[in-house]
């Protein structure tokens, strides 16, 4: 059975959902403690979201140094489905897997509500199981979640198109203004290889038909066809 | 020897500042127009055991790049007492 490691630190307060998730998308979903040093077998790996260490110093800048970490980035260099979900998006950021930082939002409070997403790439370990352009609604949660980055580092991101997911207005077209002020409206992104995606919208509290919205099921299911696909050259 | 290290991070020249730009609105506010570009950053201050001032400094450098200030985002100063 497809097996999917949810890493849990100490004030990661969405480990649950991401457990769930995964576990409704049909694969076996597990914790690890960051104090762990294996993954124990993982086909997939996911850093769930929360206040890591208290958001101490800047978000995710203490947990990218648990001992759990060079577990993962080992795993996402040998070609390792990655996800990093709000929280686990910084620690993403701030260990260097992923370009850019996250933060303090623009407008400086802390917004937590939904928010329209338009998926601009879908050949990622965790959005191939959508088509290109659809929009979804998902929860957003968070008071760092400013994508910034320096200009050349955008420019290749949308150049090799690894923006993910993107904030628009609930029709798709550009929105008025973002939940956090995210240059070029960026809510995700991905490595170069794809196998890596870290966003700040929650896929997993939107991914259970009992709360009434599964647009982000997709991400937790997509990741199986990616690592089949993937099997020979892994 | 141990020294006092002061390290002031702030956030890099021509990001957005939203706090700096609430805490210069307030200040316009109470009236000190004279202010201007206010930047909100954070101070650490640590002992570091070290042969000398310079090395202590040279140390800190090093957690500064690995640690207490994010290189994307940030600059950082060092001073080092005595």
């Amino acid at each position: 059975m497809f097996r999917v490691a949810v890493v849990r630190f100490p004030g990661s307060n969405c480990d649950f959902d991401s457990l769930n998730s995964a576990r409704r998308a049909g694969t076996e979903a597990y914790f690890v403690w960051h104090r762990d040093t294996s993954l124990e077998q993982a086909d997939a790996v996911i850093l769930p979201g929360g206040f890591s260490y208290g958001d101490y110093l800047r978000s995710g800048a203490i947990a990218r140094f648990s001992p759990v970490m060079p577990a993962v980035q080992r795993f996402a260099e040998a070609g390792g489905p990655v996800l990093g979900i709000c929280n686990g998006f910084q620690v993403l950021c701030e260990a260097g897997m992923l370009p850019g930082a996250l933060m303090r939002n623009s407008r400086l409070t802390f917004v937590s509500r939904p928010v329209d997403l338009k998926v601009e790439q879908t050949d990622t370990a965790f959005t191939n199981g959508y088509e290109r352009g659809a929009i979804l609604r998902m929860p957003v949660a968070h008071g760092d979640g400013r994508f910034v980055a320096d200009e050349a580092t955008i420019r290749k991101l949308e150049g090799e198109e690894r923006v993910v997911v993107r904030y628009v207005a609930p029709d798709g077209s550009t929105c008025i203004e973002t939940p956090n002020g995210s240059i070029n409206d960026i809510a995700g992104i991905s490595n170069d290889a794809g196998n890596v995606v870290g966003l700040m919208p929650h896929p997993d509290r939107a991914s259970d038909a009992a709360i009434g919205n599964t647009d982000g099921l997709a991400f937790f299911t997509s990741v199986l066809d990616w690592s089949s696909a993937n099997a020979r050259t892994r | 020897m141990t020294y006092r290290v002061h390290v002031r991070v702030v956030p890099r020249a021509g990001l957005l500042d939203p706090q700096g730009q609430a805490v210069e609105h307030a200040l316009s506010a109470l009236g000190f127009r004279e202010a201007a570009n206010v930047r909100i950053g954070r101070a650490i201050e640590l002992d570091v055991t070290a042969q000398s001032a310079e090395d202590a400094k040279a140390r800190a450098r090093v957690m500064c790049d690995k640690l207490l200030a994010n290189p994307v985002t940030e600059d950082y100063m060092l001073e080092v007492e005595g």
